[in-house]
């Protein structure tokens, strides 16, 4: 409430942004995890992944109300009422839920980066964040250890599962870049120790799931593709297929109160 | 109707009886979850703070607090959620963990202990037979701070609380 008083003008505008950016990575993927629920494999599953996705929920609420405290801005109406070119997430939370495996190594190789990142936002300047981050992360800790068993199960397991798991992985490691790239400005939020520096989120999430994936299960990383240039403004065809079912019916009711 | 002047001690032991929505063996102050208890003449304001970000339960337990204070014969009644520090499982009361084995609900290990970023869960105790043979069937279970177990000595299926 207080901190935000500290902040500059550009500093408001530039956490705004990546406030922006880290909720609507989660509000998306939350949702491709929700499509999973009466169809996952197995009943636990099913159970699991609607609480990972009720987490990532919480979390992006979390976000925007931080946002809330800079701009006034309403959280719902940024979820259920922005349109495709409104959204700021990674091309890697929008692609289609795919296969199990896919959805497993997809939902791994976030929540380790996520759990990085968040652990190192705990050393923020920026109280409010530091505080959210401090929260967020001790449940991001159960995600990875739920997706990282999976990961491995789903590689060591099967010729079948295995060849699915490299699929998925081929498949989805070119879209990880995209997790690194900064907004616009952010460098300014890194040198006043309000953001976390990305390049050292990079190398400890690289450490952490670079050995896991080749020697614990037997994967081979793909050849490092070009960087993806384009940015957060930059969707694939399956966004806005997304935003129109997740946002229906909110605004089929725009004025419900309540659900 | 008047206003009706409380202590804290009051109110805390009002709070004392509000159960948990999702564990209604255990109330909201054996969890750990209400922080603050504040009596300013006749405004009473509670700050209490959740225990995963994203729980359902939030909004039930928020209004159930400001009823048992209301309850009191308080009307002018605030009831605040607080971040920091995060509720660990640290924080619920011994007497209230020996209520939760008795449901059938492994409480929580010691927080403190694990490392943050880990690949392994924590070892857990079955709560019929104390054994440390457990097998996690599922690690998210019906609520989102438990898992699901089968006790590989007394073959009984348990739930247990994450350690947070």
């Amino acid at each position: 409430m207080t901190a935000a008083m500290t902040l500059t003008p550009n500093q408001t505008e530039t956490l705004v942004r990546k406030l922006t950016a880290l909720a609507d990575d989660e509000i998306i993927l939350a949702h491709r995890d929700g499509e999973w629920t009466g169809h996952a494999p197995i009943l636990e599953e099913d159970i699991a992944l609607a609480n990972i996705a009720q987490d990532e929920l919480g979390h992006a609420g979390m976000y925007l109300e931080l946002r809330r405290e800079l701009d006034g801005s309403d959280p719902d109406r940024l979820a259920f009422f922005r349109d495709v070119d409104g959204f700021t997430n990674v091309r890697l939370v929008e692609l289609p839920k795919g296969d199990w495996a896919f959805t497993m190594l997809r939902q791994y190789l976030f929540d380790a980066y996520e759990a990085l990142w968040l652990d190192a936002a705990r050393a923020s300047t920026y109280a409010p964040l530091t505080e959210v981050a401090a929260k967020a992360v001790r449940e991001e800790k159960f995600h990875l250890q739920h997706t990282a068993l999976w990961v491995e199960r789903l590689a060591l397991g099967t010729d079948e599962s295995h060849r699915r798991t490299q699929n998925a992985l081929n498949e989805l490691w070119p879209y990880t870049a995209q997790l690194f790239q900064p907004v616009q400005d952010e460098e300014g939020l890194v040198e006043a120790g309000i953001l976390p520096d990305l390049a050292g989120v990079r190398g400890r999430w690289e450490a952490l799931v670079v050995p896991h994936l080749t020697q614990k299960c037997g994967l081979m990383l793909p050849a490092a593709s070009a960087a993806a240039a384009a940015g957060r403004d930059t969707h694939t065809e399956h966004l806005a297929p997304l935003l129109a079912e997740m946002q229906s019916v909110a605004r089929a009711v725009p004025n419900a109160e309540v659900w | 109707m008047t206003a009706v002047q409380v202590t804290p001690e009051q109110v805390w032991a009002a709070l004392a009886a509000v159960p948990d929505p999702e564990i209604p063996v255990v109330s909201v102050t054996d969890m750990g979850m209400v922080r603050d208890v504040t009596v300013d003449g006749g405004r009473v304001s509670v700050t209490f703070t959740p225990t995963f970000s994203g729980c359902p339960a939030l909004h039930v337990i928020r209004d159930s607090i400001g009823e048992a204070v209301r309850a009191l014969g308080v009307e002018d009644v605030e009831v605040r959620s607080t971040l920091t520090p995060p509720w660990t499982t640290d924080w619920i009361k011994e007497d209230a963990r020996e209520r939760l084995r008795q449901y059938g609900i492994a409480p929580p290990a010691p927080a403190d202990e694990s490392p943050l970023i880990t690949l392994d869960p924590e070892p857990t105790r079955c709560p019929r037979c104390g054994s440390l043979n457990v097998r996690m069937t599922a690690s998210f279970g019906p609520t989102l701070c438990k898992r699901l177990y089968v006790c590989e000595s007394c073959r009984e299926p348990f739930e247990g609380f994450k350690s947070v």
